[in-house]
């Protein structure tokens, strides 16, 4: 996920379920070429911001050791348009979490009103792909602490989730390098 | 336990709505890859909602046999051996296996399953 598309975790249940906020601005360049002179933002970042709420729920869960990759959009429904100023709750529901992927149901919200209902269907890379690093520990761990993953994370028990050892062991070696 | 033909009707539903294909594109003889289009990830999805409507639980390796058929002792060649067969057999009696066994050539076996199979198969779980 090198492109940050939602602004911070509000819940997240290791597993099970995860709630980001995405709020939406006028500076943001997308809204302007979508529909010139009415800014509204386009349904394909409302899904990618359930990609990225689902994507990391997914991932989360296998403590990242796989790269998990949207593979499937298997449903999208959108009942009213995103403007600036909005505010967007996205719940992503892990449907189900296996070993080669995961099924995410989500909803996205705005102002307690349903914008629109997205099921989501996400693959673990495999072969040559797997292979590839999609992301630096550090960078990763710098975002999922930006967005409070670790802040307000917990175990389907209710217990603190931890970021996984090779994501710490990346943050030790910074600290040690300046 | 359902019977046949609410496996079938609920399996249709559940390939339509998977593969967006057609309604008269579904046949008991069709195949899931060849004839409706299914690509690897659908799988997922179909087997996802085929637990969630019969309430079964499908490990991947009883419709996928990647190990059998990533297995030196059972692929030469890109061919499937006798022994390798008798393991799809084994795994996989709901399929009709005859005309691969002819030339069975790996590369073909991803295009054997049938909506037929699938029906089979889903019988067998749910009895």
């Amino acid at each position: 996920m090198r492109w940050h598309w939602i602004d911070r975790f509000e819940e997240f249940v290791s597993g099970v379920r995860a709630v980001s906020i995405k709020n939406v601005t006028m500076a943001e360049e997308h809204l302007h070429g979508y529909w010139p002179g009415f800014p509204m933002m386009p349904n394909s970042l409302i899904i990618e911001g359930l990609a990225q709420t689902g994507g990391l729920l997914v991932g989360e869960h296998n403590q990242f050791v796989e790269s998990v990759v949207l593979a499937k959009v298997s449903k999208a429904i959108f009942h009213d348009i995103v403007r600036p100023g909005d505010s967007l709750r996205i719940t992503a529901i892990a449907a189900d979490i296996r070993e080669d992927g995961g099924i995410i149901n989500g909803e996205v919200h705005c102002d307690g009103n349903l914008v629109a209902e997205i099921n989501l269907i996400f693959a673990c890379l495999r072969g040559e792909m797997a292979d590839i690093d999609q992301f630096y520990p550090i960078d990763f761990i710098s975002l999922l602490r930006a967005l409070d993953m670790y802040k307000i994370g917990v175990t389907a028990d209710g217990d603190p989730i931890t970021p996984p050892q090779f994501m710490l062991d990346a943050e030790k070696a910074l600290e040690q390098s300046v | 336990m359902p019977t046949n033909e609410e496996v079938y009707d609920s399996i249709k539903e559940i390939l339509i709505e998977a593969l967006a294909c057609e309604d008269d594109e579904v046949s008991e003889g069709a195949t899931l890859v060849g004839d409706l289009g299914a690509e690897s990830i659908d799988f997922l999805d179909i087997v996802f909602n085929l637990e969630q409507n019969f309430s079964i639980e499908i490990d991947r390796s009883e419709l996928f046999p990647e190990d059998i058929l990533t297995n030196e002792e059972y692929v030469q060649d890109g061919v499937v051996s006798e022994a390798g067969l008798t393991a799809l057999y084994e795994r996989m009696p709901f399929m009709d296996l005859s005309t691969f066994s002819n030339d069975p050539r790996i590369a073909d076996f991803g295009n054997l399953m049938t909506v037929g199979d699938l029906c089979k198969f889903v019988a067998k779980k749910t009895s």
